[in-house]
């Protein structure tokens, strides 16, 4: 049913769908409505046989979704910023174990400095600890990732992240189409665990494992992402045959054809950056967007198909790998590896700095006439960043960096985006 | 595509009059996105929401940066935010105020916009008159369908009761509704400042 709601309240429907049966959270910051929305559907009775669970922190959560995940039950949680820090070693565990935990990240920064707003940094910090990782562009694909989520995890026994835009989707509201239980229930059959904690068939899962096994352990980890990157096409198309509308797969070429510039990013930006295409495109730049929705596995082969013709590419990141730059980038990087093209990293939307199309405008502008450095930061204000270093050559001891920056920045709230 | 910007401080229902208007245009059959300015959310601290509505899919995540319509749900907010910064020509601004906009000190705005694109209404009065409480949020939205004419005013009431089932959504539906004639009296009056 088409509708108009908030990109949590799409999720928590969506998920709901999916017919989970533990569903675990802490629900205080750093929380969504997901969790809250899923936790009224239990207690109302409008989503049965699951167990929703408060636990006491995020590696509870993750704890808890890992052992009934392991019993069997089709588990799920959401988490993001310093508390998907907090259940880092579940994460990795959730993983090796190759549990197929489905969870949503409301993307978001990780400080310090304290920081709630947009950006990439706490999934990022995640993505070599086995999970899968899809990124959704806007709330309608967001929604229907969470069911592709489930059928590529339960196929694979491989954990999968969700990851959406922390503010930017998760508090927006737009129009979403809420697929039927029906459509749901034809496309993703019912969980099959290829381990199962049962005391009349005992397992046990988890054992120490030495130097003999571990590599052996570890390497079909990676052979089932490289399986993840046939599966998550196709599972897509299908999805397109069933409900009628694309969501997903590795990654998605806009106005790529004839582009002499081609930006790659992940996520919400997406959007934006497609506008600036357009408005572009209409006055005769050749330049195209390449959404990359799939980052674990990375999709290496389809990356250089879509970008080998392009005389550059910028990659476009909401995450800094602080002392050498991009995340994005080294993938796509790699992708290239022989092809001769100009390439540009771009840092952009740190703690929810608004990435707006103006900026974006002047940036690709540059970017065609090879003016970019090859590492730059989007609308970084080097007046503040130039005092503060100035602060520091002036005296030892200078103080807390953030705190001198907000008095020099002066009050909060005053300012527009 | 038309943008809203609606400016008031936490506790207030900015972020709720956002959606509620996406609702009001989904309702009409558009495309509409409402987001927040994302904010730490404090009662009391100035907090902005946002509204686009178009004809076709939305896809621009960026904040409202040249409305072509304002909100203004707390007028002390004049004196502290930069609440004009972008305003289309021939853009609108509504403020919750028992006071005119020359009371206000802001007539000259008018200036750029048309004096029937510039109104006060004492929301936060209407709606302590209508439903016991002062939160002007849905009062505006009716203000908002008569300066603008984007919406009906019936897409605007159908999206209150939506938001607030039963009483609640009753007594905001008449309050939007005073504030709807109020404005549509006081854009009919002749300019009397101009």
């Amino acid at each position: 049913m088409l509708k108009q709601t908030e990109g949590s309240h799409a999720i928590a429907e969506a998920v709901a769908l999916c017919r989970p049966e533990v569903i675990c959270a802490y629900p205080i910051t750093p929380q969504t409505h997901i969790v809250e929305g899923l936790g009224e559907m239990v207690k109302d009775g409008s989503l049965t046989g699951c167990e929703f669970i408060n636990v006491e922190s995020e590696f509870a959560a993750l704890s808890v979704a890992i052992g009934s995940s392991a019993a069997g039950a089709r588990s799920y949680t959401a988490t993001a910023s310093q508390g998907i820090l907090f259940m880092a070693e579940a994460v990795y565990n959730a993983a090796g174990l190759g549990l197929p935990i489905v969870m949503t990240i409301g993307n978001r920064a990780i400080g310090a400095p304290i920081n709630i707003w947009n950006d990439h940094s706490d999934s990022m910090s995640m993505r070599d600890a086995g999970w899968i990782q899809l990124y959704a562009e806007n709330n309608q694909e967001a929604a229907d990732l969470h069911i592709q989520a489930f059928r590529l995890a339960e196929e694979l026994s491989c954990p999968v992240m969700v990851c959406v835009d922390g503010f930017i989707l998760t508090h927006a509201y737009e129009r979403v189409d809420i697929p039927t239980q029906a459509q749901v229930d034809e496309y993703l059959p019912p969980f099959e665990p290829v381990q199962q904690l049962d005391c009349d068939d005992p397992v046990s899962i988890g054992a120490m494992v030495g130097p003999e096994a571990f590599f052996e352990v570890r390497y079909l980890q990676h052979y089932k992402q490289q399986r993840a990157l046939e599966l998550i096409p196709h599972f897509a198309e299908e999805f397109k045959n069933l409900f009628g509308r694309e969501a997903g797969g590795l990654v998605r070429a806009y106005q790529c054809d004839d582009a002499e510039t081609i930006v790659v990013a992940l996520g919400s930006v997406n959007g934006t950056i497609k506008d600036v295409v357009d408005e572009m495109r209409a006055v005769g730049h050749r330049i195209g967007v390449l959404t990359l929705c799939s980052f674990r596995p990375f999709p290496l082969t389809a990356v250089r198909t879509a970008l080998i013709k392009a005389k550059r590419v910028v990659v476009l990141e909401k995450s800094l790998a602080v002392g050498i730059g991009g995340v994005v980038s080294d993938g796509v990087r790699k992708a290239l590896s022989g092809v001769v093209l100009r390439g540009y990293t771009v840092i952009a939307g740190l703690g929810g700095r608004a990435i707006t199309g103006k900026s974006l405008r002047a940036l690709f502008e540059k970017a065609e006439r090879d003016e970019l450095e090859m590492l730059s930061f989007l609308d970084l204000n080097w007046d503040v960043v130039e005092r503060e270093l100035e602060r520091g050559r002036q005296q030892r001891r200078s103080g807390p960096t953030a705190e001198n920056i907000l008095r020099d920045l002066g009050p909060a709230g005053a300012r527009i985006g | 595509m038309f943008q809203v910007r609606i400016h008031g401080r936490g506790g207030q229902g900015v972020v709720s009059a956002a959606e509620m208007l996406s609702v009001a245009a989904f309702d009409e059959g558009r495309f509409a996105q409402a987001f927040p300015s994302f904010g730490s959310e404090r009662m009391g601290a100035p907090v902005m929401a946002f509204c686009r509505i178009d004809t076709r899919e939305i896809r621009s995540r960026e904040p409202v940066m040249q409305p072509d319509a304002l909100i203004i749900q707390d007028p002390t907010l004049l004196h502290q935010v930069d609440l004009f910064s972008g305003l289309a020509a021939g853009g609108f601004i509504l403020i919750n105020s028992r006071r005119s906009a020359e009371e206000l000190g802001i007539a000259e705005l008018a200036h750029g916009i048309g004096h029937d694109h510039l109104c006060t209404v004492p929301a936060s009065d209407l709606a302590l008159k209508h439903t016991g409480r002062s939160m002007p949020n849905a009062a505006l939205l009716g203000g908002f369908a008569a300066i603008t004419g984007q919406l009906h005013l019936d897409s605007v009431t159908k999206a209150i009761r939506e938001k607030f089932p039963g009483k609640v959504g009753e007594s905001n539906v008449a309050a939007a509704e005073a504030a709807y004639e109020h404005v549509m009296k006081e854009r009919q009056s002749p300019a009397t400042h101009a």
